[in-house]
């Protein structure tokens, strides 16, 4: 850098490790969050309500719930990850923190995927804490419970990273909610399809290790390229707004 | 003088299919206030998004101590510091907490540092309630406390004078006039008539910039 630029205050050549952003900007999404508590509790209940729903909707018998039960768990999680996607960055939006987080100088991609991660364990995290019990609700045995916990302890997360592309790039617009759900929906679907399959052929005895290392290579992929194209979209969103 | 901290060259905006400015150039030199003028709607947020790199839909140049900015993104944005009029308050947090937020991932202060700052524009005994019990002056001082700490040579405020009471506006004035004197350089748009004394202004509307 040269001197010239340099009269009474020096240009500063060094900052904070990303790192320590990362986690700042992760303390102060978990700080807000728990100041506002009933946003926290409303994807949950929607996922307990959705699967309490069917029983009572459908039908309550064993043997139904025990063939749909995996796949009902699996479509309320994923709806109910939809429902929250929306709060990603809007508030920050909203009060100008976003525009103060996309000017740090810091690598953009990694501060998104720290909001990511905080959504995950504020969202998708819950959810699969809460599956046992839902899962003995409707008839799943235990083996089922074990894979579909684990299914969604893998699949969440990519439904959060997904979503984060559709929530940035939907944030300048006013009805942001219907686009959302139709961009995110069909690149939901092979997460779904891989979840819901990983369950049924644990319920036949058939070995997933399969399964779960294609939904782990799911994971890998979003978690690689997800936070680079939501930088992206938040860029393009904050450009216009 | 020394070398132009930020060098604008034919700047050209549009916006909704009408130009708000086109053939825009100046210098944004050290120790120097910059005042952004012209009517509503005549591009002055616009411009100072651009300036703030948050704002990409502009064609011209933009030189960053005489080199491309685009080229050097981080080293731009570590020496930069932005308040828009949005002021980046989470009303959820209180103002100290927002301040750690604020500043973690630029330069991390201990937390007697920030509450002397927050001291410093007046909201002693503040710093520990939630921003949405305070009123938006208030809120916009949680923002401008930033000031008293940045060490950031260049600083764009964007209608910083907003909801701020007149003892606050001459603090102000007088922390701008303070800046420049160190050698920062300041840019802001305001419709708040200020004066300083050197002070260049950019007339949007127009298109030109002179010295008063």
């Amino acid at each position: 850098m040269n001197a010239d630029c340099r009269p009474a205050l020096t240009l500063r050549q060094d900052t904070v490790g990303a790192l320590a952003a990362m986690q700042a900007v992760f303390a102060r999404d978990m700080k807000v969050a728990f100041r506002q508590r009933q946003d926290l509790l409303n994807p949950l209940l929607f996922f307990v309500m959705v699967v309490t729903l069917f029983p009572l909707g459908v039908s309550p018998e064993v043997s139904f719930l025990r063939e749909a039960g995996a796949g009902i768990l699996w479509v309320a999680a994923l709806l109910s990850v939809l429902l929250s996607l929306d709060h990603l960055f809007r508030h920050d939006f909203d009060d100008g923190t976003l525009e103060q987080l996309v000017l740090q100088p810091q690598p953009l991609f990694l501060l998104v995927l720290a909001k990511t991660a905080a959504h995950w364990v504020l969202t998708g995290l819950p959810l699969v804490v809460l599956t046992p019990v839902l899962g003995v609700m409707v008839h799943l045995d235990g083996n089922s419970i074990g894979v579909l916990c684990l299914t969604l302890l893998i699949g969440t997360p990519v439904l959060s990273l997904i979503g984060s592309i559709g929530a940035a790039l939907t944030l300048g617009l006013r009805s942001a909610g219907v686009l959302l759900s139709l961009l995110i929906i069909p690149l939901y679907i092979p997460v779904l399809i891989f979840g819901t399959g990983t369950v049924a052929s644990a319920a036949e005895g058939a070995p997933v290790g399969a399964y779960l290392a294609l939904m782990g290579a799911f994971l890998v992929l979003a978690l690689t390229l997800a936070p680079f194209a939501s930088a992206a979209a938040l860029r393009i969103s904050l450009s216009n707004g | 003088m020394s070398e132009p901290l930020l060098q604008a060259v034919d700047l050209q905006c549009e916006r909704d299919e009408r130009i708000l400015f086109r053939d825009l150039s100046f210098s944004i030199l050290p120790g120097t206030v910059t005042r952004v003028e012209g009517p509503n709607g005549s591009g002055k947020t616009t411009l100072l998004r651009m300036l703030a790199g948050l704002n990409d839909a502009w064609s011209g140049n933009l030189l960053w101590c005489g080199k491309s900015r685009s080229a050097q993104r981080e080293e731009f944005l570590r020496n930069t510091l932005y308040l828009g009029h949005r002021p980046g308050i989470k009303p959820l947090l209180t103002p100290i907490e927002n301040l750690r937020a604020l500043t973690a991932g630029r330069r991390p202060l201990p937390d007697s540092v920030l509450r002397q700052a927050l001291e410093g524009t007046g909201l002693a005994g503040f710093q520990d309630v939630p921003c949405r019990k305070l009123s938006a002056g208030q809120q916009r001082r949680v923002a401008l406390a930033r000031l008293l700490i940045a060490d950031e040579p260049l600083w764009l405020l964007d209608e910083v004078f907003t909801a701020i009471d007149a003892s606050g506006v001459s603090a102000i004035e007088k922390l701008l006039q303070q800046r420049a004197a160190e050698g920062g350089a300041v840019v802001v748009t305001t419709h708040h008539d200020l004066r300083l004394p050197g002070m260049q202004r950019i007339v949007l509307g127009g298109g030109s910039t002179d010295e008063c």
